[in-house]
Order: structure tokens, then sequence, then C-alpha cells
């Protein structure tokens, strides 16, 4: 006989054991699906998941693709944690890096070691100022950010199209949407010779300690805890609200931001349409798989980066369709909201009577 | 020493044979990268039967799909190139930076990119087709089909390539039917199924009657078959989508193309060139002529496409005037290929100004 039984309250133990078990069961349907197409399963595992980082150029791809997820993700965390549906970090990563883009152009051919930090800051301001939208509409007029947040994306990357289709298009490129490349005082340096690995690394690992500072040991940081557990205690509590909403949709926006000035002044150097593969909404995988944990978002994000990297590999060595890399994301999305089920509830074997 | 002057010849000539037999049968892997799923039925596809070309003449490909212009481009460039490819294939004007780059590291790996212009390092070829060769047969038909002279276009950006295909189209619609116009909808996409039927619907409530198109989906023939007006299959021979609405496809054929390099490669003939086909080439390559079409349209068709082909006609033969009336191309003048590369003005009788 097996029985449901409700939890009296949510076990912790399960908390951090469900985005594992969400792997595994992942990793399981995975090998499943290759098996159904006719893949080898132990063989495609091992393409999509060993062979892309077996060596030191894999390994900093992998930590390449992480950093922007695990940036986004840490923002993110600020906004869930405390119950604001930030849905629109790709919104807010374009924008960020359409502003930092901005000024890295009007340094256009100069040298300088303050160019940098100013492109930096740049991008940080514009993701801030686009998540303020949401967060200014839903304190003042009461509107769902969700919608809000997620509609602005698609505004942003207009806007992204527009300039560099038009006034900020390379005067040299025969009018193809791009702009010029940076000049090297705008980008960020690289830390090894030969790897794309580049600076924008240690932004996402300030954030992490950052996040890690503030979630535990402020009083910002209970506030966002209270808030999220109920929204009713917290007013109760007196807490300022509006305050905190708008505070967590800025963070979460330089956050975003900031990913978005990583991608474009390293590995990018330049403005184009296409400057993420929707970094912004994968994170939110990323920040949920990390259980809204700073530490669990550094592993999470990790373990995305490598879906991507390995439905390449998998399609170039095996001929895998590079899709299954968006259905190993989407799995692990399903898998973890499924597994959390055993929060709240526990599976009783009961003995049969003899 | 008579005999072994014969024989030492002999035995060099045998040995001269041997490695260039050894040369051709080395093992020649090609790979090529999509920006789009192999099942797009437009640009991604065709590329994709070019590589099947390059299998069939028995050679091994491999090929990378949904490949986005973000950084992710310059990664799988580099595992291509690193995993023994000898000549890689990108197929996406966004690919030129990340090919030149990965190229430079690179040298012994060809490169060979499509529709881009930089050429930085000795090892990365270009190729293009000549696609507006092609649309002067679209606006022959669709000059001589329109009835209500207003004939709808689905742009996708506003670079040299679009336009100089807008403007072919528009000058061989004049010349068989002086009044018409061309209205031109910008999608800025290359394939987003959505907004090119939104556009096609635009065009189509405007009074357009055919309509022809510069991006990649089938939803534009879809929208023209549901609405009863006529329409042209981009990349691909769409006839089956749109049995009723499609005229003809003007098809991209890169097989030929990507078969020759490849071979050049294997025997070491490889070298850098900027490569732009058309339908003499057979890199263009008009599908078959719908029924609907009268028969001495379709034989005039057949003749442009002959003359197309040999050269006795150029798309953008002269006078050829812009949108203010000034004069492009002179009587008698032919529009050389660096006016054609860098083509930025309407020709008279397109609508709209080219957004900026």
């Amino acid at each position: 006989m097996i029985k449901i039984v409700k939890r009296d309250q949510p076990s912790r133990a399960i908390f951090f054991f469900t985005p594992v078990l969400a792997i595994f069961l992942t990793l399981v349907a995975g090998g499943l699906i290759f098996f159904i197409l006719g893949f080898k399963p132990f063989e495609a595992l091992k393409f999509f998941f060993i062979v892309p980082i077996a060596d030191k150029y894999g390994f900093s791809e992998l930590l390449l693709k992480a950093t922007p997820l695990c940036l986004i993700a840490i923002g993110l965390s600020f906004c869930f944690k405390s119950n604001n549906w930030n849905i629109g970090a790709e919104g807010q990563l374009t924008f960020g890096a359409i502003v930092s883009g901005g000024v890295a152009l009007l340094f256009y051919e100069q040298e300088g070691f303050y160019i940098l930090p100013t492109v930096i800051l740049a991008g940080a301001i514009g993701g801030m100022l686009y998540a303020s939208i949401p967060a200014i509409l839903k304190t003042y007029f009461n509107t769902n950010e969700i919608l809000v947040s997620l509609m602005l994306v698609y505004v942003s990357k207009l806007i992204l199209d527009y300039l560099v289709v038009g006034p900020w298009s390379n005067p040299e490129g025969f009018n193809f949407p791009e702009t010029r490349q940076f000049s090297d005082s705008a980008k960020l340096p690289l830390l090894f010779e030969g790897l794309r690995i580049h600076a924008g690394i240690f932004l996402a690992l300030a954030a992490v300690v950052i996040s890690w500072f503030v979630f535990y040991k402020t009083y910002l940081g209970f506030q966002m805890k209270v808030s999220g557990f109920s929204l009713k205690t917290a007013k109760y509590a007196g807490y300022k609200g509006k305050k905190m909403i708008i505070l967590v949709f800025l963070i979460s926006g330089a956050c975003a931001g900031l990913a978005g000035v990583g991608e474009i002044t390293g590995p990018i150097g330049q403005l184009h349409r296409e400057i993420s593969p929707d970094y912004g909404f994968t994170a939110i995988i990323v920040a949920f798989l990390g259980r809204l944990h700073p530490v669990g978002i550094i592993f999470a994000s990790l373990v995305v980066a490598i879906t991507y990297l390995g439905a390449e590999t998998a399609q170039i060595f095996m001929q895998i369709p590079k899709y299954t890399g968006q259905v190993f994301q989407g799995m692990i999305l399903f898998f973890l909201l499924a597994s959390d089920y055993l929060l709240f509830f526990k599976i009783k074997f009961m003995g049969l009577k003899k | 020493m008579h005999k072994f002057l014969i024989r030492s010849f002999v035995s060099s000539l045998v040995l001269l044979f041997t490695l260039t037999v050894a040369a051709v049968a080395k093992d020649v892997k090609a790979a090529f990268v999509y920006i789009g799923p192999t099942g797009d039925h437009g640009w991604t596809y065709q590329h994709d039967v070019g590589r099947k070309a390059v299998e069939a003449a028995g050679f091994k490909t491999t090929y990378v799909e949904g490949v986005p212009e973000s950084a992710d481009a310059e990664r799988v460039l580099r595992q291509l190139a690193n995993s023994g490819h000898d000549v890689i294939f990108t197929t996406s004007f966004g690919y030129m930076n990340p090919t030149n780059k990965v190229a430079k590291e690179f040298p012994n790996v060809k490169f060979e990119h499509a529709t881009g212009y930089k050429r930085e390092h000795p090892n990365v070829s270009t190729y293009a087709a000549r696609f507006y060769e092609g649309r002067t047969i679209l606006g022959t038909i669709a000059g001589t089909m329109t009835k209500s002279n207003v004939i709808g276009y689905v742009a996708s950006f506003p670079i040299p390539e679009v336009i100089r295909g807008i403007n072919s189209f528009t000058l061989a619609a004049q010349k068989v039917n002086p009044n018409i116009k061309t209205k031109i909808v910008w999608a800025f996409t290359w394939y987003d199924p959505g907004k090119e039927a939104e556009a096609a619907k635009a065009l189509i409530d405007q009074g357009a009657d055919v309509i022809a198109q510069h991006t990649d989906s089938t939803a534009i023939v879809q929208m023209a078959e549901k609405a009863g007006v006529y329409a042209f299959g981009q990349a691909s021979d769409m006839d089956k989508f749109a049995p009723k609405a499609v005229l003809t496809s003007v098809e991209n054929n890169w097989g030929p193309y990507y078969v020759d390099r490849v071979k050049a490669v294997a025997n070491g003939t490889w070298s850098q060139k900027d490569t732009w086909h058309g339908i003499g080439d057979g890199m263009v390559v008009i599908s078959d002529l719908d029924s609907q079409m009268p028969a001495d349209l379709r034989s005039k068709v057949k003749k442009l496409q002959a003359d197309l082909a040999s050269g006795k006609v150029h798309s953008f033969t002269g006078p050829i005037y812009d949108q203010k009336g000034n004069l492009m191309v002179a009587e008698g003048k032919t529009a050389d290929d660096g006016m054609l590369a860098g083509m930025m003005t309407y020709v008279k009788g397109v609508e709209g100004d080219i957004p900026k």
C-alpha cells in the first residue's frame, strides 16, 4: 500500500534534495528519449554532459556561458524571494546592453582606463532604468508586473533593432544590422590567452557574495523573506512595501544589465540583433533550480549552461538535433516543479498485513 | 644508363600518380553551420540540400543547426575546426566576424562565409548568389499577372541585397506594365512566420494582388493562398504549400558550388575567392512555371531565363532612374558589380522610403 500524506511543514532536506532529483530524472528521461530516437543513450549523454567540458577550452566556455545565467539569476532571486515576479530580465539585459553599447560607441577608437568602468556602469544603469518601469507601475498603479516586464522584453528588442539597423549601424558595414566593433578599451579583459572567459565572471561572483550577505545578514534580507512568505505579515510588521519592491527590481535590473554588458563587451564586441540566446528567460529556470540560494544558483547555472554546450557537441558528433538542448532545459524545470510536490507531501509505504 | 633513366622516369610517374590519388582520396570532412532548423523550407533547408549533394559526392559532412549569431557562433566554429573538419561553410551573414576570428586561429582549415564581405585571412572565402536575376523573372511575371497594378513586397532588412532585389523586381515589372507600383513592408526579420503573414495581409488589404517576398518562411504564400492572390516561393520550391497562389519560386541551389569547393579542398587547389553566381552558373534556379500563367508569358519567361543565363540580358540595364528622377544607369549601360553591391536607393516606381 502506498499512501500520500501531507507534511506538517515543508521539509528542509527535501527542499535542497529536489533539484538534484530533478537533474537525475532529467538524465533518465533524456537517456530514454535518446534511446527512442535510436541513439545509444549512454554515449549520447556522454557527448551531452562530459565531452563538451573535457578540455580547458570547453571548461572556459562553460564558465563563459554560466556567467550571464548566474548573474541574472542572482538578480532575479531578489525579486522572487520577495514575491515580485520579474519575468523581463531579457529586456533589462537588452536595454542595459543598449545603454552600455551606446557609451562604448561614443568612445570609438579612443583609449583610456576610465572607458571600461563607464561602459559597465552604463549597462547597470540601463538595466535598472528598464526594471524600474514595471516596479513603478506595480507600486503606484497596481499593474501586474509579470505582464509589464514580459511585454517590455519585446519593446527592448525593437529598440535594439531600430538602433542597429538605423542610427547606430556601422557606416562601413553596407547597412547590415550591426554596429562598429568596440575599441579594446571598452572591452572586458580576457583572463587567459586563447580562451574566451573574461573579467565579467568576477561581476557574477561579486553578485553571489553580496546577495548571500544581503539575504542572510541584513534587515532587508529578512524583510524580503517575510514578504515572500506572506505579504499580509509584512504589512502588519510595518515594512515599507513599495520601497522594497522598487529596490529589488532595481537590483535585478542592474544584474541583468551587467549580464548584457558582459556579452557585448566580452565575446561579441559590438551590438547586433542577437546579443543573447534568451539568457533572461533561461535564468528563471536557473534561479528556481538553485532554490534562490546564491550557492545553489552557481551550481544551477553550470548545469543549465552545459545543456547549451552539450546540444552542440551532440549534434556535431552524433547528429542529434541541437534543439534537444531546449528539451533538456524544459525537462529540468518540469521535474523540479513536479518533485516540489514532495515538499508538501510525503509518500508512505505501508506494509501489507499478513 | 638509358635503362636507368627510363626506369626512374617511370617510377617517378608512378610515384606522382600515387601521390595524386592519395591526395584526392584524402578524407575531407565538410561542416555546415545553419542559422535555422533544417526543416524551415527556406534558407537553411536549401543549404542542407547543398550539404546532401556534398555527401552524395562521397565526402563526409557535419552540420549544426539553429546556431544563434550571438557569442555561441564562435564556439561552434571552433569546435568544428578542432574536430577534424577541413572546410566549414557558415551560412548566415551574422557569422561574419566569428568566421574571420576563428579562421585566424586555424590557418589550415578553409572557411566559406555566405553573403558576407570580410575576407581578413587567406583561408576565408565568401560566396553569394545573384538572386536579383531571379527577381527579374518574378517582376516580369508579376507585372503581367497583376490586375490591380499594385504589387506587394515583404522585405527583411534594408541592406543592398534586399534593395537590389526590390529594384530588379520593379524594373522588370515596369517593363511589361508601366503602370505598376511596388509597395514594400519591412518585416525586419528573415524568418518569423507570424510577422511575415501580417505583412502580407497588410499588403493585400492595400490592394496588392501579387505578393513577392524576401523573407524565408512559407507563411506569405499561405496567406496569399487564403486571400486568393498570387505569390512567389522564396529559396525553395514552395508550390506544395500554396498550389494556387505560387506561380513559381526562385530556388537557391548551393549544391554545385559546395561540391566544387569541397573537391578543391580535397585536390589542394582551394584558394580564396569571392563568388557571386547567378542563373547562368546554376546557383539561382527558377522552379516550374504554374499553368495558370498564359502560354505566351511562360515562353517569354523561358526566353528571359536563357538570356539572363547567357548574359544577353542584364537585370540592371539603363536607363534607370531613382525615385527622384535622377539618372542611375545611362541608356545602353548596365550597372557594374560595385554599384550592385552597394545599392542603397530605390528605383522609380517603388513607393515609400528606405528605413534609415
